[in-house]
This record gives C-alpha cells, structure tokens and sequence, in this order.
C-alpha cells in the first residue's frame, strides 16, 4: 500500500461530493459525467450549453490544480492503442446502456439509494477488478 | 445565464476533485484494482468521502419543492434492474478494468494533452452516441 493517498483522496472526494451537491442543488440534476457527455446532440440550445460548460469546467478544474502546482503533474497511460480504443468503445457503450458511471450511479446514484445504482456499481466495480487481475496481473500490462 | 455558471462552477469542483485526488492518472486507478498486488485503496477514499457528502446533503435537497436556479427536478426515474442496466455495467467494467479510464477523469485528463487519453476518449464518444444509429431522436423541442 505504498501509494495510498488518504489525505489528498478524502479532500478530492469531498470535493466531487460538494460539486454533485451544487449541481443538484442549484440545477437540480445529478453531476453524472457519461449522462452529461452523452447528449451533446441534443436539439435545444440551453442543453447543449450547460453540458459544454461542465466539462469545460472538468477539464478546467484539472488545468486549474495543475498550474497551482498540484502534486501529481503527469498522468501516466500504458496501453497499447488497440486497447485503448475497444476499452473507450466499451466504456462509452457501457455506460450509456446502463445509464451511468462512476459518478451518476456512484457518487449519485448510491446517494439516492437507488437499486439501479447498487447493482451497476458492484457490477462493473467488480468486473473491472477481475478485468484487471486477467489482464495486468503477472503479466506486467496490456 | 446562473444555470450555466452553476454548472461550470459544479464542473470546475468535480475536475479539482479528480486532479487533486489523482483520479485523473489511469495507473492510480489500476492501483485500486490490483486487490492482489500492491492495493491502493485511495479510489475507495474518494468515492467514500464524495458519497458521505452527497448521503448528508442530498436528501433535504430532493425535499425542496425545486432547485433554486430551475423549474424542475431531473432526477431518473426508471427503477427496471433489467438486461441493459447489467450488460452496460459489464461492458463499463471491462473497458474500465482495461485501461484505468472512467468517463470523468477521461474527460478531465484532456488537461493534460496526452495522446493516449485522445484516442480513448474518440473511441468514447463514439461508444457514447453509438444509440443514435438505432433510437430515433426523443427530444423535439
């Protein structure tokens, strides 16, 4: 457990969990990012722009932490591009079918006590954790 | 015009969180899922401390007869447990177990201009609007 970062994960945490609760809050939407990402097509304007905003925010809260000297200042990808690109298809598809990720059906969802939620993220929590032991473990990546 | 700085103040916080907790890094992700090898149980931390923010403060907001900058709640509805709620967790769960990569921080890395999270997040988005092939649009307004 040598990199566990307990202090710098609880305050990233209540930070999501503060930003889902303004959005509800104030919005009155769940701060789902598959959820958000996945209706950019939509035909009323209003829509459209308050889902650009968002993510432009996400990425801006990321550049934000990283210019005021964040300690984590590179990001590290090690898979090949095959598999980079059936996870991303997998990923979007995914999560589109079952109406959330991490965070809608996570930091949302559960909040919600929702069914949909518990089964969703115990699923693809522990399908990940098995995708990984097949695919990493040992063999030193993918 | 205060719902879109709601909602770019909300995304700034979320993009703070996952810089700041390093979700935005796959291999911090892939550290938590190594249950076997050298476990980092940060990943767990975060979605703990997020979900114990949303426990205490999302119920009394549901309660208020509506949010304060819209008409309305839009809060899912559908209950169904049903083949497409499990399939999509699975197909989440394997290209997540994949690559270390959630819709969130794959989203938020773009902050970094790394290739790899390009490529991911084209195929992403193409998985993400693959329905349209199939669903006639819903929303005519």
């Amino acid at each position: 457990m040598e990199n566990f970062t307990p202090i710098s994960a609880i305050i990233g945490g209540v930070l999501i969990g503060l930003s889902s609760t303004l959005f509800l809050w104030l919005n009155g939407r769940i701060a789902g990012i598959s959820g958000i990402a996945g209706e950019l097509d939509s035909l009323d304007r209003n829509e459209i722009t308050w889902r650009l905003l968002f993510l432009s925010g996400l990425i801006g809260g990321v550049a934000i932490y990283r210019t005021a000297g964040g300690t984590l200042q590179d990001i590290e990808i090690v898979s090949s591009i095959p598999v980079l690109i059936s996870a991303g298809l997998m990923t979007g598809l995914g999560t589109r079918m079952g109406n959330g990720c991490t965070s809608g059906h996570g930091i949302c969802g559960l909040a919600r006590l929702s069914p949909r939620s518990f089964v969703a993220v115990s699923i693809f929590l522990g399908i990940a954790v098995i995708t990984f032991f097949l695919t990493r473990h040992g063999s030193g990546g993918l | 015009m205060k719902r879109y700085l709601a909602a770019l103040l909300s995304g700034l916080l979320f993009g703070l969180g996952l810089g700041v907790s390093e979700m935005v890094n796959p291999q911090k992700v892939l550290g938590f899922l190594d249950v076997s090898g050298s476990w980092d149980p940060s990943l767990m931390l975060v979605l703990g401390a997020g979900l114990f923010v949303t426990i205490v403060t999302f119920r009394p907001i549901t309660r208020m007869a509506k949010p304060v900058f819209d008409v309305d709640f839009s809060l899912p509805t559908s209950t169904a447990i049903d083949i497409k709620l499990i399939g999509g967790a699975i197909l989440f769960g394997i290209g997540w177990g994949l690559v270390g990569y959630c819709p969130g921080p794959a989203i938020a890395s773009l902050a970094y201009g790394e290739i790899e999270s390009g490529i991911f997040l084209g195929a992403m988005f193409i998985g993400l609007y693959a329905d349209r092939l199939y669903r006639r649009p819903t929303t005519i307004i």
